[in-house]
């Protein structure tokens, strides 16, 4: 039997998720946005979180909902500022939030790093930039690069398109994005996905993320 | 009236005003390549989509995961699964392919895209580019994707306006605003004049002026043109 759960409800897909935890989010934009299981961890009650994801909520719902719930103490992202993200706005213009911008691939890589077992590695991007003060830089070969630390997550919450019962996930189009890296990245891994079918169903040669690296999944209405 | 002065390189064209957005896209778009890949940042670069020829088999990469990514999509071919780094719904072209972010920026910084048009606030005279906070104390920080896609591809044009609403330059001696990357922009492609700037001899050369002369823009511009 496979170590992947296939979960009934979404509080069982986000049980477990402690005080202080840090909580990968896939999605960019509303395209592989685990709304469910964002919306499950409002009612799940974890607090003190740091929250990586590209965005930092839109509207009143999702993240955004978790933000004004005041769930959150630190968000990790590449763009926090977007024409209806005031949730966000008006917490960390209180102060009542901490804010890291990272470089869309930096957000990437290090979680990549994380999920493969690199400690930390030298890249080329924000060299010379206010993102780069303070970090230790290297010259390669007559180029800049600054050294850029994994980023792991306790918990990643990914939505997928289909799952196998081997944990196995398909994605669909640009919803894609961060899931297959956040879900390398984190020690529990939770996948909504559209539908679940058995093993065997998804042609082994197309499977973008192999079932290793997904602890729960839950399907639901995408 | 068109001359082209003392400089062999430099075109003049005085017998019209300066490019409307649509005519500077229309140039860019014939200076890319052939077969090039391009990513076309958020704002004025996405016009460039408009004039690429279909023959030209340019074939346009957004970082949020794609390679051949089609026009907007409007009506029944919106799918919210398939966006632009925009947001915007798009459309996939014959060919297409998707791949996560961390496979996206990795193509993009390991250099593989030809081509990168992006909009700046502020290009310095040795390619310096900042087009992502302005610095005011109550701004937001939000980088996205233009740190690495400033240092990523081949060839970074900038398409923006020379001057802001109030006649302040834009192409300037040293970026004023935070950086977002350094000696990275090679050509920049405003309304009044197309400038190709070389990082290893700091110099900035006009290729073409448009309703206005190399004289003036000289006298309008705090960086030395050649």
């Amino acid at each position: 039997m496979s170590r992947t759960a296939i979960c009934d409800t979404a509080a069982e897909a986000v049980a477990g998720i402690t005080d202080g935890a840090t909580v990968l989010v896939g999605g960019f934009g509303l395209a592989g946005m685990p709304t469910t299981l964002i919306d499950a961890l409002i009612d799940q009650g974890a607090s003190d979180l740091t929250i990586v994801s590209n965005n930092a909520g839109n509207g009143d719902t999702g993240l955004a909902a978790l933000l004004a719930a005041g769930r959150v103490r630190k968000v990790i992202c590449s763009f926090p500022r977007q024409s209806d993200s005031y949730v966000f706005d008006g917490l960390y213009r209180a102060g009542k939030i901490v804010l890291e911008v990272v470089p869309q691939g930096n957000l990437a890589e290090r979680m990549r790093a994380a999920g493969a077992g690199i400690g930390a590695f030298f890249c080329p991007t924000g060299v010379g930039t206010p993102l780069a003060e303070g970090k230790e830089l290297r010259t390669i070969d007559g180029r800049d690069y600054v050294l850029e630390y994994p980023i792991r997550g306790d918990v990643a919450l990914i939505g997928a398109h289909v799952g196998d019962r081997a944990g196995n996930l398909i994605y669909r189009k640009t919803a894609r994005n961060f899931g297959p890296v956040m879900a390398t990245a984190a020690g529990v891994t939770v996948a909504e996905v559209s539908q679940v079918v058995d093993v065997g169903e998804i042609d082994p040669e197309t499977v973008v993320t192999p079932g290793i690296y997904v602890d729960r999944i839950l399907e639901v209405n995408r | 009236m068109t001359t082209t002065g003392t400089r062999a390189h430099l075109t003049e064209h005085l017998d019209r005003g300066p490019l409307d957005n649509d005519e500077l896209a229309a140039i860019i778009a014939r200076d890319i390549p052939a077969g090039s890949y391009v990513n076309l940042g958020i704002g004025q670069p996405t016009l460039v989509a408009d004039h690429l020829e279909p023959e030209a088999g340019v074939v346009l990469h957004t970082e949020n995961g794609m390679l051949g990514m089609g026009a907007a999509a409007a009506g029944a071919d919106i799918d919210e699964d398939l966006i632009n780094a925009g947001k915007i719904p798009v459309t996939e072209t014959p060919g297409a392919s998707y791949f996560h972010h961390a496979d996206s920026f990795a193509m993009m910084r390991g250099g593989h895209l030809d081509v990168c048009v992006l909009g700046a606030f502020q290009v310095s005279g040795h390619g310096d580019l900042a087009n992502w906070h302005t610095g005011a104390p109550d701004a937001i920080p939000a980088v996205g994707g233009a740190m690495d896609l400033a240092i990523g591809a081949k060839n970074v044009y900038v398409m923006m306006n020379l001057f802001t609403k109030d006649g302040t330059a834009k192409l300037v001696p040293t970026c004023t605003y935070p950086l977002t990357g350094m000696r990275c922009v090679r050509r920049v492609y405003t309304h009044h004049a197309l400038f190709d700037i070389d990082p290893d001899t700091e110099t900035v050369s006009v290729r073409e002026t448009f309703g206005i002369s190399m004289a003036e823009i000289q006298s309008r511009l705090p960086v030395e043109l050649s």
